[in-house]
């Protein structure tokens, strides 16, 4: 019953940082792709108005507090959870699950050749580690 | 269908491969200097900002977070994504060739199959061509977002 519980603890900590990490990536991928191309904006207004643009868009703010929740939620995770596998597990969750989340909320063409490569980078992740 | 990427747009990705690896060895090299940081001596955190390992550390780590988001405003996730996996594959090459540790089979193993994704998704489009009413999840996401 403890192992269950401390089982639960583990991966539940290990999810909420891989939601939290994908919630955010795909926040600021949505609002990038609403902004337009970056280095057209800073040909325009320079640098400063290129920073002002990002940072005045609702879908990136929201999407930095995901990652900034993320990091403290990492931060909690491996205090009960060893290094050894937070980092791998953790990673290429966010990976998997960055593709799907890429396929359905922002409607990216997710085909063979991106599941392989997004499969690849998370075994790749986990093997790296060992 | 095929993508079509400037030199500069290259860079940009070389550059995200690269800021994020080194960033982080040189924080990590950097806080081995300084020491663990607890709840008590926060301070360190502050001393922690002058050490220059950290310090440039810091400078490469904001260099990739504008980097990235300058890619994804031109590329889909799904092409970037494995752009920054290959990171893993720079500090485990730069701990192998420069502080000479050693690389396990997996480890080798890990970098075919990180190299592999890579050379799958860099073969494809960079970007999704979207038609207009394919906006519609984007605008739902907006909303929750203004509330």
């Amino acid at each position: 019953m403890m192992l269950a519980d401390s089982l639960m603890r583990t991966w539940s900590a290990i999810l909420m940082v891989a939601a939290l990490a994908i919630a955010g990536e795909c926040l600021i991928a949505a609002a990038m792709r609403r902004l337009g191309d970056l280095d057209i904006i800073r040909e325009r207004s320079g640098l400063p108005g290129a920073i002002r643009a990002v940072l005045s868009s609702p879908l990136f703010l929201v999407g930095a507090l995901c990652m900034a929740l993320n990091f403290f939620a990492m931060l909690y995770t491996l205090s009960i959870v060893e290094l050894s596998l937070a980092a791998p597990a953790t990673a290429s969750l966010t990976y998997v699950g960055n593709a799907a989340a890429a396929k359905l909320f922002l409607h990216e063409n997710v085909d063979r050749r991106r599941w392989l490569a997004a499969l690849f980078v998370a075994v790749g992740v986990v093997l790296l580690a060992r | 269908m095929t993508h079509r990427l400037k030199p500069s747009q290259y860079a940009i990705l070389i550059a995200i491969m690269l800021t994020a690896s080194v960033g982080d060895t040189l924080l990590s090299r950097g806080m081995a200097q300084v020491g663990a940081v607890d709840f008590h001596h926060l301070g360190l955190l502050w001393r922690a900002l002058f050490n220059p390992y950290v310090a440039s550390g810091i400078v490469l780590l904001i260099g990739f977070f504008a980097s990235y988001m300058t890619a994804l405003s031109w590329a889909d996730l799904t092409f970037v994504m494995p752009a920054t996996a290959f990171g893993y594959v720079v500090v485990a090459l730069l701990s192998h060739f420069w502080l000479h540790e050693h690389l396990s089979v997996y480890r080798w193993a890990g970098i075919g199959m990180i190299v592999c994704a890579v050379g799958f998704v860099a073969n494809g489009p960079s970007r999704t061509e979207q038609v207009p009413e394919q906006h519609h999840e984007l605008d739902l996401m907006d909303s929750g977002a203004g509330r």
